[in-house]
């Protein structure tokens, strides 16, 4: 019984992420209220430098020390897609991620410090 | 390999462990909350492997004083599946040491999403032996009486158990808000058993300095956890069950290396009066990388 029980919670496992597995670019899911945030530490060069620590410790793994990926999986954040977004749009992206294309929500990131990051990759434009 | 509760020989298998991760580790970081049984809807950064190593030292009842470690060897799959494998032993005082089993468990986070609310599926298979004391889930009826057996004599109990948990959890302000709920069943005989974990934690600083340091606020985490057995489907209860309430601290070190320590304090009759739990975690970035060259194809 107990088996026939975990058999079927794997294959409703599998559904499930199967489904939610294939879902559309996030950058087309940016609610419009997202898009208008500003970064409140917009203008602030320390904010950029203290963004650049954290991008060390947390994206440069994947997206390369001078932010332009492994021209692969891994994209370059010095792109037009990148120039033509709002503080928003990054700082929405940040925390939601992009879990079906293996970029991770960085939600556990404290607000300041994902801000931050926006005002870093902000100067690297 | 997994703990040895005497000094002389704790103290070369930590500074092996140590020096291996000094050398291969690269400047990475964990970004898991300090819990050690409640899990937040964190995973692993894919192609990322944490080693994490997680202690629990007490003493049951009219029982000898025992050191249990589980061994982690976390990998994250993709950035919404994250797999596990423990490996746990332990050392009782006028006992024994011994290796008590392995689990293997998978976290899936089904929605693609974030949301207020962040369902986490947890699924695990556990194949342990009585003497097993690490403590990473407390469900049923589970108490120090469970703990105080001789070795000899608990490892002869074997255990093929799988494990289910809802994991719901949120990041609000900079809180992180996790609870679990658990359902137990031996794959043998024994009925469903249930229990919970709650935690909340909190990072000591939001925004980051932007200078290398150790000893800086933001690289400090705290927060406390809940956790304790609700019974089993025959009694759905908290009446004989143990439940502790836990501060927690972690903190981030160099190298990708993060330490976690919580003296845990027991509620009921049941439960242990302490559980002193200490994690020592190295990240090891995209360890993927390491068997591909830059263009994609094997070394």
């Amino acid at each position: 019984m107990s088996r026939r029980i975990l058999a079927v919670l794997s294959l409703a496992l599998g559904v499930t992420l199967t489904v939610f597995a294939a879902t559309s670019s996030r950058w087309t899911q940016i609610p419009a209220k997202e898009h208008l945030r500003t970064n409140p530490l917009g203008g602030q060069p320390e904010a950029a430098a203290a963004g650049a620590q954290v991008y060390r410790e947390h994206c440069l793994q994947c997206h390369k020390a001078d932010a332009r990926g492994d021209g692969r999986k891994r994209p370059s954040l010095r792109s037009e897609r990148l120039q033509s977004a709002s503080d928003g749009d990054i700082e929405w992206f940040l925390r939601q991620g992009d879990l079906g294309r293996g970029m991770p929500s960085w939600s556990s990131l404290p607000e300041m410090q994902r801000w931050q990051v926006v005002a870093y990759l902000r100067s690297i434009q | 390999m997994f703990l040895y509760p005497h000094k002389r020989l704790l103290q070369p298998t930590l500074w092996l462990l140590i020096g291996l991760s000094a050398c291969l580790a690269p400047a990475g970081r964990a970004q898991e909350k300090p819990y050690f049984v409640t899990y937040s809807h964190d995973l692993e950064e894919p192609g990322n492997l944490e080693v994490e190593t997680k202690t629990a030292l007490a003493r049951p009842e009219g029982s000898n004083r025992y050191g249990a470690t589980a061994m982690e060897l976390e990998y994250g799959l993709r950035a919404w599946w994250t797999t596990e494998l423990y490996l746990d032993g332990q050392a009782t005082a006028n006992d024994s040491t011994l290796y008590t089993g392995f689990r293997w468990e998978n976290r899936f986070r089904p929605l693609m999403r974030e949301h207020v609310v962040n369902p986490v599926l947890y699924i695990e298979y556990e194949n342990t032996s009585g003497a097993d004391k690490t403590i990473l889930e407390v469900v049923g009826h589970d108490g120090q009486s469970d703990l105080a057996s001789p070795n000899g004599e608990a490892r002869r109990e074997h255990q093929h158990e799988a494990e289910l948990k809802l994991i719901l959890s949120s990041n609000l302000k900079d809180w992180n808000v996790s609870e679990n709920f658990i359902a137990e069943k031996d794959l043998g005989h024994a009925p469903w058993e249930f229990g919970y974990a709650v935690g909340v934690a909190h990072p000591l600083r939001s925004a980051a300095s932007g200078r290398n340091c150790t000893f800086c606020r933001e690289k400090f985490m705290a927060g406390v956890e809940a956790y304790g057995g609700l019974g089993d489907v025959a009694a759905l209860t908290m009446r004989d069950t143990s439940h502790y309430v836990a501060p927690l601290l972690g903190w981030q070190l160099p190298k990708g290396m993060r330490l976690s320590l919580s003296p845990g304090f027991g509620l009921t009759s049941s439960s242990l009066d302490r559980v002193y739990r200490v994690g020592l975690a190295f990240e090891f970035n995209q360890i993927g990388g390491w068997f591909h060259s830059e263009n994609g194809g094997a070394q």
